[in-house]
C-alpha cells in the first residue's frame, strides 16, 4: 500500500517577511506509521503540517504524499487522502449544527444524502458523541468540541490523519478518552504536541524539530532519552519517564541540576 | 461587557425556540421565509402617513406567535433592543414635516384625515364628547409619519424574528438558497451568525485583559481604543485564514451544501396562499376606516 507514505525531500520555507519557517528537512513516513512532530514554540511544527496539506507551497524542495508530488494539480486527490484536525475546534466547526458540520466533507466528496448520514453517524459514534448531532457547535465543552472536530476529519475516510496539538486545552479525563480513541485508529498519524506523555503512548516514532530544522528523527522512547537533544530542543522528559519526586530514591533529573 | 454577553446567549435562545415541535416548526422553510418577505414587503408598501392601515397587520404576528408557542415577552424584549435605531430614523420627521393634517376633536374624535386639506375625513367614531372638555388638537404630518415608522418597524422586525424563531437561521439560509439568493450571501449570514459569538468573546477577553490592568475604571482612552480594535481586526483575520484553510481541507468549492430534507406540500401551498390573501386585503382596503365608517354611518 505505496499511497499512505508521506514523504518531505530537501523541504525549505521562508515566510513572506523573511522569517526562516523551515530548513531542509527531509523525512519519510510509512503506511500505518504513527509519528510524533515535537520542539519548542516557533520551531516549525504547524508551518510543516499545513505544508503536508498544500496550505503552503514550500520554496525548495517537495512532498510526497502517496503517489504524487504535492503540487497544485494534485492538491484535490492529496487533501481527499489527509485529513488535519486544527488546533482550535473553533476554526474547524464552523457550521450551524453538528451534524452539518461532519456532513460538509462527505458532501463535497459528492456521496448521495442517505450515504452522508450514514457517514455522519458511523463518524460520530466512532468519537462517541452521536447525542450532539442536533447541537450548534458553540455551545459544546472543549472536549466536546475537539471529538467532534475528529469526527468531521475521520467522515472523509482519510487515508493520513494529521494533528496539531490535539490534547491542548483538554481536562485529564478527555485527553485520556482521545488517547484511547486515537489508539485504535489504524490510519497513518502525524501529531504536532507538546505533550511528550502523549506522543510517548500514541507514536513509536518521534520528529523533533529545532529552529525550523530537522533535530533528530527515531524511535520516540530512545530520543526522549536522550537529555542532551532535549535540552537542545526546549523539551523535558516526559512526566512518565521522570522519578516520582515521593517515593522515587533518586532525585527527579530536574530539581538535580 | 457582561451585558453584551448576555444578550448573545439570548439570540442563542433563538435556535432552542426554532426546535419546537409545532405544525408552524414543522412547516418548509421556505413557505415561512416566503410568507415573511411578501409580509415584510406590504408593510412597507403602505404610504408615508399611514397609520390605521398598519393596525389589521398585527395578526399574521400575533397567529404565528400564539399557534408557534413562541414567549411574546422575549420576542417584545428584542424587538426593543433595536427600537433605538428606527426611533433615531423617525424621530426627526415631526422636526421636518410641520404640516398639520390630522385635526383629533376632543368632543368627537376624528380617527384619521388623510389628504392635508383636512376636508376629506375619512373616519370618525362618536365617543359623544368627553365631558367638559371641548377644543381639537392639531397632529403634524411629521408625527403621523414617526409613528408610522414605528409601526412598521415593529411589525416587520417582530415577522423576522418570529421567522428565524420558527425555523432557525440555518434554515432561513438553505430557505434563502433554494430561491436563488448567491452562494458568497449565504456563506456571509451563516458565517457571521456563526462566528459573532467567537468575536464577542474575543473582544470580552481584550476587554477584561486591559480593565484588569488599567486600575482607574474609566472609559477606553480613543487611542487605545483604536489600537484594540486593530488588534481584533487582525485575530479575525487569522482565524479566518484558518477558517477557509480547515474549510479547504475539507473540499470547499464556494458553496455550502446541507442535507436538509425540504417538502412544499399542500400545507405549505394553503399556508402562503391565504396569508398572501389576508395580507394583500388589508393593503388594499382600510380595515378599521372601513370599520369606523360602519359604526359612525359617516360617508
Amino acid at each position: 500500500m505505496s499511497h499512505h507514505i508521506v514523504q518531505a525531500e530537501n523541504l525549505h520555507y521562508t515566510y513572506p517577511d523573511g522569517t526562516l519557517g523551515l530548513n531542509n528537512i527531509n523525512f519519510r513516513i510509512d503506511h500505518g506509521e504513527s509519528v510524533a512532530l515535537v520542539g519548542s514554540n516557533g520551531a516549525g511544527k504547524s508551518t510543516l503540517l499545513l505544508h503536508l496539506i498544500g496550505c503552503l507551497t514550500p520554496t525548495e524542495g517537495n512532498i510526497r504524499i502517496g503517489d504524487y508530488p504535492l503540487n497544485k494539480k494534485n492538491l484535490k486527490a492529496v487533501r481527499r487522502s489527509v485529513g488535519m484536525v486544527f488546533q482550535d475546534p473553533d476554526d474547524q466547526l464552523f457550521m450551524p449544527t453538528v451534524f452539518d458540520d461532519v456532513a460538509f466533507g462527505p458532501i463535497n466528496l459528492g456521496l448521495p444524502d442517505a450515504d452522508v448520514e450514514k457517514r455522519v453517524m458511523t463518524a460520530l459514534e466512532t468519537v462517541g458523541v452521536s447525542h450532539l448531532a442536533k447541537r450548534s457547535p458553540h455551545k459544546l465543552s472543549g472536549g466536546e468540541k475537539r471529538a467532534v472536530a475528529i469526527a468531521t476529519v475521520i467522515a472523509t475516510t482519510p487515508d493520513i490523519l494529521i494533528m496539531d496539538e490535539p490534547s491542548s486545552n483538554l481536562d485529564p479525563g478527555s485527553r485520556r478518552r482521545l488517547i484511547s480513541l486515537l489508539k485504535t485508529f489504524t490510519h497513518t498519524k502525524i501529531i504536532a504536541t507538546h505533550d511528550l506523555d502523549m506522543a510517548l503512548e500514541l507514536c513509536g516514532r518521534t520528529i523533533v524539530l529545532n529552529k525550523g530544522e530537522l533535530a533528530a528523527d527515531g524511535e520516540t522512547k530512545a530520543l526522549f532519552h536522550d537529555d542532551n537533544l532535549l535540552e537542545a530542543s526546549g523539551l523535558e522528559k516526559p512526566l512518565t519517564m521522570q522519578g516520582c519526586p515521593f517515593c522515587s530514591k533518586e532525585p527527579i533529573p530536574v530539581i538535580a541540576k | 461587557m457582561a451585558n453584551l454577553h448576555n444578550n448573545l446567549f439570548d439570540i442563542f435562545y433563538m435556535d432552542t425556540l426554532a426546535a419546537g415541535d409545532t405544525w408552524l416548526h414543522r412547516l418548509d422553510p421556505r413557505a415561512k421565509v416566503l410568507t415573511t418577505l411578501i409580509f415584510v414587503a406590504t408593510v412597507v408598501s403602505c404610504g408615508k402617513y399611514e397609520v390605521s392601515m398598519l393596525i389589521p397587520f398585527i395578526l399574521y404576528p400575533v397567529f404565528m406567535v400564539t399557534l408557534a408557542n413562541l414567549p411574546i415577552l422575549y420576542i417584545i424584549k428584542k424587538m426593543a433592543l433595536l427600537m433605538p435605531f428606527a426611533f433615531f430614523i423617525g424621530i426627526f420627521n415631526p422636526l421636518m414635516d410641520k404640516n398639520i393634517i390630522a385635526r383629533i376633536d376632543l368632543t368627537g374624535i376624528v380617527v384619521w384625515i388623510e389628504t392635508i386639506g383636512l376636508n376629506n375625513i375619512m373616519g370618525l367614531i362618536d365617543f359623544n364628547g368627553l365631558k367638559g372638555i371641548t377644543g381639537t388638537i392639531d397632529v403634524s404630518g411629521g408625527w403621523i409619519s414617526f409613528f408610522s415608522i414605528m409601526m412598521r418597524f415593529c411589525l416587520t422586525v417582530g415577522a423576522a424574528l418570529i421567522l428565524i424563531c420558527t425555523t432557525g437561521f440555518d434554515s432561513v439560509c438553505m430557505a434563502l438558497q433554494r430561491f436563488g439568493v448567491p452562494g458568497p450571501f449565504i456563506v456571509q449570514l451563516m458565517f457571521l451568525y456563526r462566528y459573532m459569538f467567537v468575536l464577542i468573546d474575543e473582544a470580552s477577553r481584550m476587554l477584561r485583559a486591559r480593565a484588569l490592568r488599567t486600575f482607574d475604571t474609566g472609559n477606553i482612552k480613543h487611542n487605545l481604543f483604536g489600537q484594540m480594535i486593530g488588534q481584533l481586526l487582525l485575530r479575525t483575520l487569522d482565524r479566518a485564514q484558518r477558517i477557509h484553510l480547515a474549510m479547504c481541507c475539507r473540499g470547499f468549492d464556494g458553496h455550502v451544501r446541507m442535507v436538509r430534507k425540504m417538502n412544499f406540500g399542500m400545507t405549505e401551498i394553503l399556508f402562503v396562499a391565504g396569508w398572501s390573501l389576508v395580507i394583500v386585503t388589508f393593503r388594499m382596503y382600510n380595515i378599521p376606516v372601513k370599520i369606523g365608517t360602519l359604526i359612525s354611518e359617516i360617508p
